[in-house]
């Protein structure tokens, strides 16, 4: 056992509002200068749809991830020893048709117009080229687009559907949408770090923080193509690529991530794992089917003897480990088994969890007149809106047994506290519910509480980071106060 | 250290010195200061946000965490803000921002000129506005370009040139100011308000323009709005979510509806579209587009029929009896062979209550132990009383011998009449039989009355075996059944009996946990008000109303402005002048950009009672406006076509001497039609407004319905209108000029941090502050504490905040004054007939004076009439001096009282003061004194006040109110307590909720809890409607009335029907709010157009544009008769087909193409397909809860009937 500590997350997609708050918290903090204007480290996306950059999840076309091949693991886009030989090409390198143009606006048009025949407006301007531009694609692009033709119908999570499947959510029976968050996974066997040819990109020993060293970068932009989430981006403007850095700032100041501060939804959920790290290989080179639960089976038990041991044994501080106790991460992903990974098939094991959305009642259409079929207070987990499969695409590698397990119990939790507070649930069905989604009342308010009640001291739980402890190695702590601040700041600059 | 297992792209960092990069990040992380700051833009969030400075420049914002916690058992408020609000340093250092004053160079070189031959400024102005081509020479260049930077003394010197000038010349009457929303940012507000109204001029509302007032809730409750902080949708069980998108619009309280569910509450949603809130409900019922009172009204037939008629739930039989008016009585007037529901019978009818005070305002009750009608306390007779006092509360008691009353809800097993009861959806009427009892009356005549619950029973068809047109049971198509609304809602009628049983089940067991959360896309629909009652009803009915997790949760615009009374006395001058012009923004727009021309009939449109008597129900709403504004229900400026200031010139020159003998001139004169009321003949040109300050809102283009027509005729430059004229012949009371007059404005002005529309067609635009670099205070309906505003950095550039500008405005104007008014001024202010006070029952019957129906009396059958001594050399001195009236008058808000003289005294003492004259006054020089000063005398944040408001509250109601205080009576808050965290709100009188021990806020708790009556003619929450106009409209009943036809709404009489050839297709066009911006801000920052599509495109349905050969991201040409849109498609199925959604609202100011349609010109933004209809009936005045107040009561500026044609553009042109 190798007991290693991670800041790892949760988002609740069942309490998403789809704002993007998240992500321009994230934009006007790290990536609001020249050079980065198409980064988007946080962005959320509207399911069914394509995401940013356009179809990120489809591997065929962008080759990210690992695959098994002769019972190795092996970069799906290229080896270390694979990209020098083509390191002036990377045929599945992301280019700026699957991101999009940054644009501004001719806003001084407004103010210095002479006075003409009509009214003057601020025209579309290219922050690449500053050339008037037609605007065809944004990082956003389609936001709420559920039931489109173009983008809702080809999301390549719909895979397995049936052709009727599909043309129901294109129309008003079963239309539906839902938003999907996303981050950096700050993963445990992260594809960017070991396609990285420079050795730039490294996992924080500390908290697992994936980080993108701005010095050593050489710009191969290797880490691009192997991310399957498409999480690093090439900086033009520094010739470094950048990604999102989970706010190592604000986490060694005791403060939430920006995006996980803004989180007006209160969907984020922030806390340490302890992971058994001699068995990361092992686990990643599972069938798809398994790769959930065996990724879930290596995050240990903070509270048992034998882990706290062996992460003492591998330097993780005793605050850590109290953190990691209070975390709730742990609970949602190990103990109530209600978040799960996104595409655990890339097999990046990835350290954001996901808690799969309820969605409304199907409708069925009679003539001109709708009918919603249950007659139950909270329907079916089966007839709602979104499809078991498509869950089960994003979040199961297939396998629809984790997604139904997690809806079946959100509903149950339901149900429970309906009977304390209504009544019209009787205690016996609310107590039944609760035993077939394998839960108990004292698990189900323990849930119901950290779901519904949450306060921000309970949502993130932030370890220490001992930063005395880190700087210690370089020079001394009390030098570092006295002297922090002063100097000469220099960017990182192109090829240096 | 390298792994066991050899993966080798897992490794610590050992080497410290390889991570010292990692200084990369932390040094942009770091910052100088945090100050607290929030965003004055009606959103409604209200948010707590913490602006980080870094270099003394603002670098970005975080939401601040800290709000004190409610009681256990809720979810925290933290975070609050959303992805708009945090975008808003962008604007700060951007392109968009206006920096310095600009003018309009066509107006700038004239002016030049003209100042060159003119000492005197004011006769520089005069030169040129006198001057037709001069004056045409920059209306035309309006919204075309030329700007020109200009000192801020050039600026002030023109503004308050023409100022002056127009205030000498036609009446400070036609000097108008807009400002939307106070709560966002209320000194800003107050800034040009006071400026207005210490000058005498007009303040036009918003709240009912924004079409936010929920007319039903003044007709229910008496009650603008009163709603629920966000945290106690918490405590609802259901959650019924129909026209509000609560992700879109309540981006920062969403959450507590997700965690409701998670709390085992179920939620549906109600909306044409698949919506963002949608994703969130248990059930998404997609009603077809505006017919949710269609669904209502079956709704409420369900819970009757079960609830009340087959069982009767005790709870809801109680809570009807106490907190409604079902047991009142009605009286039936016979008619022909059927009798017609009429009025409320009077108490002062019948022999023991004959000599009661204010009888004719108080009503009656079927006591079951007496056997015979009984006079209940409550009414506003007894709001009203003078000599009777004390007896204004719930008591179920008699008015008079305070013995208990049981009244009967019904007379079911009595004799029956029938009774006649519209169907305005087929067209027709049905007779259904009531029970009644009769009454003898004082005189000796015998009337028939019947309860408000039984006629309730018989409207919504409830079978109790009576007989008449009443349904067999739910799958009789008739009104108002589950199986008749399939054919308006869409839904099959099993899915509203399962919601209805679930709703009564829910109200059942919690006492009334069901919570309507309600918002524009219903309020917007001509007929709002009535899709609205219906669900009110299902809440009435339930016993939902004033609890907590129960009611109404209207959310439309931050109306909710807490510290209300101190507020207002300095936003509308009252602590100097007792009489103030407020305008409701729909008429006044209505009629001045001469919308009111482009209409005949309101019936083209308008179903009404088809009855054989003369009704108000017919003619054109230009006539009725002009009968409110002659009767005094409605407010108009100018309000003659007299200058206000000769008009008292005169009458002193005829010999009179007081204020009574000015008035009395004044009377005589109108009655003889010597003076006319300006609304007569509002397109003379010494009627048309002539100088408008614009400032905290876009009024040209995000709230200007009929935008091309505000172009035309206020502005006089380019617009893309091609409707015709039609009103000649069709009004009678209004002068009909031909032609229509265009361009009536001189002077438009306006105040912003960012060049948007209005800014872009005004003649001047000054640099203002923004919300980082100004002191405000901010309040919200959505959570109950208040929020500063606060200068993270000083004003940048040359912008000032309002507050200073309109100071520096009130200097130059007293700068200039002595030339042109040496000496004081009198001015004769004519006011409406005012809600909460006495005038709530000056008219008990409709009487025009000027025909002779009945005597002409100022403040009881015609406006009020108020003679007002001004010093405009003063101005300034008092623009900056808390004023003597306040202390000398009190407080006051919603009604309630309360002395402030000793603390006014306090305040002079410990200074800030200035001095006016031999006066020291509180000083309001500094923004943030102003902000203390606010905090410091409003009750929600003195407890000693609250206290007092509470002692004189409980004179009226004659129970023990004060105890609501006592706990927080020591309670004070100041400007830099807000500045370092949230403070909550205490209870106060002015509000209905009661909120202490960290209790959610929910409205109307203080009536059923204390027994205080809602304003209302009963005292009680009305399902009916008394009033004249509404009888004769046939909307004292709940009742559906159909969507008005597109050609009938005069949206497309003239446009080509492009759908008859194919290449077009009519749609209804909606323009909810969208998610990029909040009305027209952040929608044109470059983050929001990058996350959007860079425009806001045109949503349509996936085969609605595939027929059309149009594919998403298209160009499209979107038009009617009122001009023209053109944007891009956005295609997707979650939008219905014959439907489109454009998000109000975009700018005109940016990504706009032209329009091959309309010449080539550049087409225009949402509010190009829109134009303005009132509702007349939402005209009633001086009759209880049917009484004016600004942004409170009065037609509301509808939009969502538009229909627009729409069409893939031919060639792209910029």
């Amino acid at each position: 056992m190798n007991v290693r500590s991670q800041v790892a997350m949760v988002f609740h997609l069942d309490k998403c509002i789809g704002c993007h708050t998240c992500s321009i918290a994230c934009k006007n903090v790290w990536t609001d200068r020249k050079g980065t204007e198409y980064m988007w480290w946080n962005n959320v996306e509207t399911k069914p749809g394509t995401g940013y950059p356009t179809a990120w999840e489809d591997q065929e076309k962008f080759s990210g991830g690992w695959e098994v091949v002769d019972g190795e693991l092996r970069l799906r886009s290229t080896g270390r020893a694979r990209i020098v030989a083509n390191i002036f090409h990377n045929p599945h390198m992301p280019s700026m048709d699957d991101y999009y143009e940054p644009w501004t606006y001719d806003y001084q048009e407004l103010f210095n117009a002479p006075e003409g025949e009509d009214q003057p407006t601020a025209k579309p301007l290219s922050m690449v080229t500053g050339e008037y531009i037609d605007i065809e694609a944004g990082p956003n692009w389609d936001d709420d687009l559920g039931g489109s033709p173009i983008y809702a119908a080809n999301d390549p999570n719909l895979e397995g559907l049936s052709a009727e499947q599909r043309a129901q959510l294109q129309a008003v029976e079963q239309l539906v949408f839902f938003y999907f968050p996303r981050i950096c996974n700050h993963c445990l066997n992260p594809s960017c770090v070991a396609a990285c040819p420079s050795g730039a990109l490294y996992k924080r020993g500390e908290d697992g923080i994936v980080l993108l060293d701005q010095k050593r970068c050489r710009a191969w932009r290797a880490c691009v193509a192997a991310c399957p989430y498409k999480k690093t981006f090439y900086n033009w403007y520094t010739g470094k690529s950048e990604k999102c850095i989970l706010c190592y700032p604000r986490l060694e100041t005791g403060q939430a991530p920006a995006c996980f501060h803004s989180c007006v939804g209160r969907i984020r959920y922030l806390g340490v794992l302890l992971y058994d790290a001699d068995r990361i290989d092992e686990v990643a080179k599972l069938p798809d089917h398994e790769l959930v639960e065996a990724h879930r089976s290596l995050i240990l038990d903070p509270h048992d003897p034998r882990v706290i041991e062996e992460a003492r044994r591998s330097g993780i501080h005793d605050s850590v480990i109290e953190s990691a106790q209070q975390s709730p991460v742990y609970k949602f992903v190990k103990v109530w088994k209600l978040a799960l990974p996104p595409h655990i098939e890339f097999r990046t094991l990835p350290m954001l969890f996901y808690v799969p959305p309820m969605s409304p009642l199907q409708a069925s259409k009679d003539g001109d007149l709708l009918y919603h079929p249950s007659g139950d207070l909270f329907h079916d987990i089966e007839h709602s809106r979104v499809p078991m499969k498509f869950l089960a695409n994003l979040f199961g590698a297939g396998n629809e047994a984790g997604v139904r397990y997690a809806l079946r119990k959100q509903k149950a939790v339901r149900a429970h506290r309906r009977a304390l507070t209504v009544g019209d649930v009787d205690a016996a069905t609310a107590a039944r519910m609760l035993r077939e989604a394998d839960t108990t009342p004292e698990e189900a308010e323990a849930i119901y509480r950290l779901t519904a009640l949450c306060t921000f001291e309970e949502r993130f739980v932030i370890p220490p980071m001992h930063r005395e402890e880190a700087l210690e190695m370089l020079e001394d702590p009390l030098t570092t106060k006295q002297a922090t601040g002063f100097g000469f700041l220099s960017a990182p600059r192109r090829g240096m | 250290m390298k792994l066991k297992n050899g993966n080798p792209w897992i490794q610590d960092e050992a080497d410290a010195g390889l991570r010292s990069w990692e200084e990369f990040y932390r040094n942009r992380w770091q910052h100088d200061r945090i100050v607290r700051s929030t965003h004055g833009v009606n959103c409604t969030g209200g948010c707590s946000w913490q602006i980080y400075v870094k270099n003394g420049i603002v670098t970005w914002e975080m939401q601040g965490l800290d709000y004190p916690s409610l009681e256990a058992g809720l979810p925290p408020y933290e975070p609050r803000g959303c992805q708009r609000g945090i975008s808003f340093s962008w604007y700060l250092y951007s392109p968009l921002r206006v920096k310095y004053p600009y003018l309009r160079g066509a107006l700038l070189d004239l002016w030049r000129e003209a100042r060159a031959q003119h000492d005197d400024p004011v006769a520089a102005w005069k030169s040129l506005v006198d001057d037709e081509a001069k004056r045409q020479r920059w209306q035309k260049a309006r919204g075309k370009g030329g700007f020109r930077r200009v000192d801020w003394d050039t600026a002030l010197e023109i503004m308050a040139a023409a100022t002056l000038h127009t205030v000498k010349t036609h009446g400070p009457d036609r000097v108008a100011g807009f400002s939307p929303i106070p709560a966002m940012s209320m000194i800003s507000y107050a800034s040009g308000a006071r400026f207005l109204q210490l000058l005498g001029g007009v303040s036009l509302s918003f709240y009912d323009w924004y079409c936010d007032l929920p007319s039903a809730s003044p007709e229910t409750w008496g009650e603008q709005t009163d709603v629920h902080e966000s945290a106690d949708w918490y405590n609802a069980k259901l959650l019924a979510v129909m026209g509000s998108n609560l992700n879109m619009t309540r981006t920062p309280d969403c959450h507590f509806a997700a965690e409701a569910r998670h709390n085992g509450s179920k939620m549906w949603v109600f909306s044409p579209d698949f919506n963002q809130v949608a994703k969130y409900a248990d059930e998404w019922v997609a009603i077809h587009a505006g017919q949710d009172g269609a669904w209502w009204m079956a709704v409420d037939h369900v819970l009757l029929t079960e609830l009340h008629h087959q069982r009767q739930v005790p709870y809801f039989i109680d809570y009807t009896k106490r907190f409604t008016d079902a047991p009142l009585l009605v009286e039936l007037r016979q008619d022909g062979d059927h009798c017609e529901a009429g009025q409320l019978l009077r108490a002062n009818r019948l022999a023991p209550y004959a000599a009661v005070e204010n009888g004719e305002w108080k009503f009656l009750m079927w006591d079951e132990k007496s056997a015979r009608p009984r006079m209940p306390m409550g009414s506003v007779g007894d709001r009203w009383a003078k000599q009777e006092t004390g007896k204004w509360n719930l008591l179920l008691e008699d008015g008079v011998d305070r013995e208990p009353l049981d009244p009967a809800l019904t007379f079911l097993g009595d004799q029956t009449v029938a009774v006649r009861f519209d169907d305005f959806g087929e067209g027709t009427s049905h007779r259904r039989h009531v029970p009644v009892r009769k009454v003898a009356l004082a005189d000796g005549t015998i009337v028939t009355v019947a309860t408000v619950y039984d006629l309730l029973m018989a409207q919504y068809g409830v079978d109790r075996g009576l007989a008449g047109d009443y349904p067999k049971g739910y799958d009789d198509d008739a009104p108002y059944t589950p199986a008749w609304q399939e054919k308006y809602t869409g839904m099959a009628r099993d899915v509203v009996v399962r919601f209805a049983r679930e709703w009564g089940r829910t109200a059942e067991l919690t006492r009334g946990k069901c919570t309507v959360i309600i918002g524009a896309g219903i309020n917007h629909w001509y007929h709002g008000n009535l899709m609205y009652r219906a669900a009110i009803h299902a809440l009435m009915f339930c016993g939902c109303v004033g609890v907590n997790g129960g009611g109404l949760a209207h959310y439309v615009g931050q109306e909710k402005l807490a510290p209300g009374e101190s507020w207002s006395a300095i936003a509308f001058g009252r602590d100097w002048y007792p009489a103030s012009r407020l305008q409701n923004a729909p008429s006044w727009h209505y009629v001045h950009t001469d919308q009111w021309r482009y209409e005949r009939s309101f019936t083209d449109y308008h179903t009404v009672p088809q009855v054989d008597r003369p009704s108000f129900a017919q003619g054109h709403t230009m006539d009725l406006q002009a009968r409110a504004v002659r009767s005094g229900w409605l407010p108009f400026y100018p309000q003659f076509e007299r200058n206000p200031l000769e008009l008292v010139r005169q009458a002193e020159a005829a010999g009179a001497k007081s204020e009574q003998e000015i008035a009395d001139w004044v009377v005589e004169e109108l009655k003889a039609r010597r003076l006319r009321f300006a609304i007569e003949d509002p397109d003379a040109p010494e009627n048309w407004p002539r100088v408008w300050f614009i400032w905290r809102g876009n009024a040209l283009m995000a709230s200007a319905k009929g935008h091309e027509y505000f172009l035309k005729h206020y502005l006089g430059t380019h617009d893309n209108s091609i409707a015709q004229e039609m009103a000649g012949g069709s009004v009678q009371d209004v002068e009909w000029r031909l032609p229509a007059p265009t361009g009536k404005m001189d002077l438009v002005v306006d105040l912003n941090f960012r060049m948007d529309t209005s800014a872009l067609y005004s003649d001047l635009v000054l640099p203002a502050a923004t919300w980082y670099e100004k002191a405000d205070l901010n309040s919200t309906d959505m959570h109950s504490f208040i929020h500063p505003l606060s200068k993270a950095v000083p004003p940048c550039w040359e912008s000032k905040s309002d507050w200073a500008i309109f100071r520096a405005l009130a200097k130059k104007v007293s700068e200039l004054a002595p030339r042109h008014f040496p000496a004081p001024v009198k001015d004769l202010v004519a006011s409406p007939l005012g809600h909460d006070s006495a005038a709530e029952i000056a008219q008990p019957a409709i009487r025009d004076w000027m025909a002779g129906e009945t005597e002409a009396i100022p403040g009881k059958t015609m406006p009020a009439l108020r003679v007002v001594e001004r010093d405009l050399t003063q101005l300034y001195e008092r623009y900056i001096a808390f004023g003597p009236l306040a202390r000398q008058n009190g407080l006051n808000a919603h009604g309630t009282q309360y002395a402030i003289d000793d603390l006014y005294d306090e305040a002079v003492a410990h200074g800030p003061t200035v001095r006016v004259g031999d006066l020291v006054c509180p000083s309001l020089d500094a923004d943030e004194q102003v902000c203390d000063t606010i905090l410091k005398f409003a009750s929600v944040t003195n407890g000693e006040l609250a206290w007092r408001s509470y002692k004189n509250m409980e004179a009226k109601v004659g129970l023990p109110l004060a105890h609501h205080a006592e706990k927080n009576r020591g309670a004070r808050v100041g400007y830099k307590d807000l500045q370092s965290q949230p403070r909550r709100f205490v209870n106060s009188p002015m509000w209905s909720g009661l909120i202490e021990n960290g209790r959610a806020y929910s409205p109307f708790t203080y009536n059923v809890e204390s027994l205080v009556p809602w304003r209302t003619l009963t005292g009680r929450q009305h399902f009916y409607l008394d009033h004249p106009l509404y009888l004769d409209f046939g909307e004292h009943l709940p009742t559906y009335k159909p969507r008005p036809l597109p050609t009938e709404y005069a949206d497309l009489r003239v446009t080509e029907d492009e759908s008859r050839r194919g290449t077009a297709k009519l749609l209804n066009y909606l323009t909810p709010h969208g998610k990029w911006h909040i009305h027209s801000t952040y929608g044109d920052n470059q983050r929001m157009t990058t996350l959007s599509r860079g425009v806001e495109p045109f949503w349509m349905n996936d085969r609605d544009a595939e027929e059309l050969g149009i594919v998403d991201n298209d160009w499209v040409e979107v038009f009617n008769d009122h001009g023209v849109v053109v944007t891009r498609a956005a295609v997707s199925a979650r939008i219905p087909r014959g439907l489109a959604i454009q998000y109000h609202s975009p700018e005109r100011t940016y990504s706009v193409p032209r329009s091959p349609l309309r010449g080539h010109r550049r087409a225009g933004g949402h509010n190009s397909l829109t134009r303005t209809r009132l509702k007349p009936n939402l005209m009633a005045g001086g009759y209880g809860q049917f009484t004016f107040h600004f942004n409170y009561w009065g037609p509301i500026g509808c939009n969502r009937d538009t229909h627009v044609l729409v069409r893939k553009l031919p060639a792209l042109e910029w």
